[in-house]
């Protein structure tokens, strides 16, 4: 399990070329090889949420998954999420609605939830509700986060129409 | 335009939205550590061993460290000491025991596998109560009973009171243990730098300079050649104030070896080994006139405060809380109380959010409760005869409560739950065989208190004051350096607002410095609900000044008396003229054209103020409205309202994300979190599978009403709220369930109030009544 090995992985849209031990996990690889220190660990057991990335379109925790099965997919996380100066606007109404306070869970919960806005944008409540209840946060006690999303989805629905 | 009272954004949001927070865990370093820990509660080390020539490291390697020993002076409090490695012997499971070193955190696990432990166990205890059988093991040879603190507070007359009085009502409840579980476990980074030979420590911390001070102390260090950087920090709650072994031993190891060290705990060390809260045993009894006035409490207090005594605030934190506020927001002269700190072979107890506030909550709230029903009152009037009216009031145990609204509070809250509407959706839905409950809670919440508070407790170390150092730049622009240390709270915006209404400019033009022991002056850190009251005071003394200097300057230079200048929009004004001088003008002539003010006043603009206030106190009620299913013993909690009152509000939208991120925590310290030991002090909750964190899906919206009373013991008028929320939620929670469930004769008194709680009581209820 130490022999090494070449991988490519492409995160936010670079290419980035690794070697690395087989049973390193995608989180611990985006972070200490690629540097993309925005994505967090909070649990390593799947539980948390904090390691939440999008892997081509599905939003999936980093701390459970190998590295090496990343190869050739697409990999997003937060440091991908603004354009430049520009915010995404998930980004922008987690300011607006106070939706974070230490901001460590928020990486894993943006991934969550703009995964979810681009695959689902017409979310109901309730499916908004069990979205968010996969990942923890311990500052805000959910609700701001709930209302960033909420008017998010909206906003978004309304520059569709 | 004032910046006070207005939700701005935050200053601190941008960077963390982007992934640009700078955390420990983000910081590379050439060796990595990893403790190997006791996987037994209590026995003797016979022998360690490791592959030969490997980097490890014991207690007998780390010799010269001296061990923690944290003092109180008074209360029988028993000087225990705890090694950084465990020396000899083991006192809980998750102990550290060696440290490991490795190039990478994988091969550093690999070589903690290899490191093998052989430990002969003894007998071990985890409750309190069979710690303090006569023959019990004992955790320290120099505790007798295991009591490691044992304090006693009695008034002359509550004997007499209590025998006299018309009716006495008894309750004892029990709090189960909980983690504080901030997201981000505890992380350590130490760096040797060889051209200073000074050591960088980055850690997980809320007080950055005590940690510099324990640290350099313990290693025998000058202090000046350590430097401590609380940079972002995922989450506190009391958790991270205390000093962590492990981060003496980290500290070491990069001035021993002269390199960089980092550790990351996994959040399965977090929920064994980091620190634990709230493991207390109260038995209460109060006496009450025939008008249900409270005319005298008795309270026996029982702390499970673990193996050891946390560093700074000691394991005397909770018994002595407990004591000192037991009797609340009620009017009530006659006081008898012994607290007790018992040791037992589980994790050691830290300050948690609220610290014991969340239980002797809950324990003066259900004799309430328990009263009104005995004398067939509504709780919601018992409460209106016994709560404090007249302010300022001295409280049986010397605590000045300054003024108030704990009637108005409630009224607030009660008004705002829709009691009348409830009682009878109530009623109708006990027809229904369903069960419908309301509870609610009034506290009032000690906080922005200085050293006398502290010295009170006999604390050799006595925290307290906070400094704040305030420069303006030449370009015209300012910067706070501050001793407090905030990690999520959103400090940094608060203090900006503060500063700009008073020398006249916009937040963005404000720079706050923390976390950083080079950077800022000796502080105390961030904690009980400390940081906007005193580090907020003190900021504003230090504005104050840095405007009296701007005013004489523009004086000086526009011609006018100095009491005639106004500072707004980035100038200097002559009131009610438009003669006027930029500020960025006025600070480049303080440094640059400092002849032109004629010696009457010096160069440069910086000041320097310091606070120390006495305290005060918020307040609160909180009104939960619940079901619960009896079938399932599940509890759903249809509504929360909170109805606080603490002072000035600086900043509305970061004063009601305290609120609900506190009552989020309360909820499951009431209904969910539970660290759970076996009786051989084998812990049964290791995971987040097992300690149940609630989710989006158990925390309600909270309703929230302010109201703002603004008294003097605050130079900002501000009173601070970091606690409240987790305070009264649990006691609201549990009034709200045994509400529900009185037609059946239940008293739920444990917590967290789980099904499984829930069920038994119902059965036994049942039980009970059914003829023999």
């Amino acid at each position: 399990m130490t022999e090494k090995v070449d991988i490519t992985l492409n995160i936010n849209g670079c290419d980035y070329a690794v070697r690395v031990e087989p049973r390193r996990t995608l989180v611990d690889v985006i972070r200490d090889d690629c540097g993309q220190t925005g994505t967090h660990i909070g649990c390593e057991h799947g539980v948390c949420g904090a390691c939440t990335i999008i892997l081509d379109n599905e939003a999936v925790r980093s701390c459970l998954m190998f590295a090496v099965q990343a190869q050739g997919k697409r990999i997003r996380t937060v440091e991908g999420l603004a354009d430049g100066d520009k915010l995404h606007p998930l980004q922008t109404a987690f300011m607006t609605h106070h939706a974070l306070q230490c901001g460590f869970c928020t990486p894993g919960f943006l991934m969550l939830a703009v995964n979810a806005l681009e695959t689902n944008p017409d979310m109901s409540e309730d499916e908004i509700l069990d979205l968010l209840a996969s990942n923890l946060c311990r500052c805000t006690g959910y609700q701001n986060i709930i209302k960033a999303v909420r008017n998010t989805a909206a906003e978004m629905r309304r520059a569709r129409a | 335009m004032r910046w006070v009272g207005r939700s701005i954004h935050r200053l601190e949001d941008p960077a963390l939205v982007r992934g640009d927070g700078r955390f420990t865990g983000d910081l590379k370093a050439a060796n990595w550590v990893r403790f190997v820990r006791s996987p037994v509660a209590s026995g003797c080390i016979t022998r360690i061993s490791w592959p030969e020539g490997a980097p490890v490291f014991t207690s007998a390697e780390l010799e010269q460290i001296k061990p923690i020993r944290p003092l109180l002076h008074n209360f029988n409090y028993v000087p225990i000491s705890q090694p950084v490695l465990a020396m000899d012997v083991v006192r809980f499971v998750g102990e550290p025991v060696a440290a490991v070193l490795a190039p990478t955190q994988e091969q550093a696990e690999d070589l903690a596998d290899l490191v093998d432990v052989q430990i002969e166990p003894m007998p071990a205890i985890a409750d309190a109560r069979d710690a303090m059988i006569a023959g019990a093991p004992r955790v320290h040879a120099l505790a007798a009973d295991n009591i490691a603190l044992d304090a006693r507070f009695k008034t002359a007359g509550v004997d007499a009171a209590m025998t006299s009085a018309h009716r006495r009502i008894r309750i004892e409840i029990r709090s189960r243990r909980q983690n504080a579980l901030p997201l981000e476990p505890r992380a350590a980074h130490a760096a040797w730098d060889r051209n200073s030979g000074r050591v960088t420590l980055t850690c997980t911390t809320q007080m950055p300079h005590v940690m510099r001070t324990i640290i350099a102390e313990l290693i025998g260090m000058p202090e000046s050649d350590l430097r401590v950087i609380a940079p972002d920090v995922g989450g506190g709650f009391g958790q991270k104030m205390s000093l962590s072994p492990e981060f003496v031993v980290v500290t070491w190891l990069a001035r021993r070896l002269r390199t960089s060290v980092s550790w990351l705990e996994d959040r399965r060390e977090n929920l064994i080994a980091c620190f634990h809260s709230r493991d207390q045993q109260i038995a209460l009894e109060g006496g009450f006139d025939a008008d249900a006035r409270l005319v005298a409490v008795s309270a026996d207090i029982l702390a499970n405060v673990g193996a050891y005594s946390c560093y700074p605030t000691t394991c005397g934190v909770e018994p002595l809380m407990a004591m000192a506020e037991m009797p609340g927001p009620y009017d009530v002269r006659e006081y008898a109380c012994s607290a007790r700190a018992v040791l037992t072979h589980t994790c050691p107890m830290a300050p948690y959010r609220g610290v014991s506030r969340p239980v002797i909550t809950v324990a003066i709230e259900r004799l309430m409760d328990k009263a009104a029903a005995a004398f067939n009152l509504d709780p919601i009037e018992i409460r209106r005869r016994n709560l404090i009216r007249s302010f300022p009031y001295t409280s049986a145990t010397g605590l000045v409560l300054d003024q108030a609204s704990y009637v108005e509070t409630m009224d607030a809250a009660l008004q705002a739950a829709g009691v009348a509407v409830f009682r009878a959706r109530q009623a109708h839905a006990r027809a229904q065989g369903r069960h419908l409950g309301l509870g609610l809670a009034t506290f009032c919440e000690r906080t922005g208190y200085g050293t006398p508070a502290f010295a009170a407790r006999g604390m050799e170390v006595t925290p307290g004051w906070e400094t704040v150092e305030m420069t303006m730049d030449p370009s015209g622009w300012i910067e706070a350096r501050i001793g407090a240390s905030p990690h999520g709270q959103g400090l940094r915006t608060t203090l900006a607002q503060i500063i700009a209404d008073e020398l006249g400019t916009s937040p963005d033009r404000v720079k706050i410095v923390h976390g950083d022991t080079d950077r800022t002056p000796y502080g105390w850190g961030t904690f009980a609900s400390r940081s906007v009251v005193i580090a907020g005071g003190a900021t504003l003394m230090a504005a104050r000044k840095v405007r009296a200097k701007l005013t004489t300057m523009a004086g000086i230079l526009l011609e006018a008396a100095a009491e005639d200048i106004v500072l707004e929009a980035d100038a200097a004004r002559v009131a009610g003229t438009d003669r006027a001088i930029a500020i960025e003008t006025l600070a480049r002539a303080a440094y640059h054209q400092a002849h032109r003010f004629k010696g009457e006043i010096g160069p440069g603009i910086a000041d320097t103020a310091t606070y120390d206030p006495a305290g005060t106190f918020s307040n609160a009620c909180h009104v939960a409205i619940v079901e619960v299913d009896v079938e399932t013993g599940g509890v759903i909690l249809e509504n929360f309202v909170v109805a606080e009152d603490a002072g000035r509000l600086i900043n509305p939208m970061i004063v009601d994300g305290q609120i609900q991120g506190g009552v989020a925590q309360g909820i499951a310290n009431a209904l969910l979190e539970e660290i759970v030991y076996d009786d051989a002090g084998n812990i049964l909750t290791a995971t987040l599978a097992d300690y149940l964190s609630p989710s989006a899906r158990e925390i309600p919206a909270i309703e929230i009403r302010h109201l703002e009373t603004l008294a003097d013991a605050s130079v900002t008028k501000a009173k601070g709220l970091g606690e409240g929320g987790a305070i009264g939620a649990p006691a609201a929670i549990l009034n709200a369930i045994n509400d529900a469930l009185s037609p059946l004769g239940v008293s739920i008194d444990e917590f967290p109030a789980t099904p499984r709680r829930i069920r038994e009581a119902v059965k036994a209820a049942a039980q009970s009544k059914r003829p023999s």
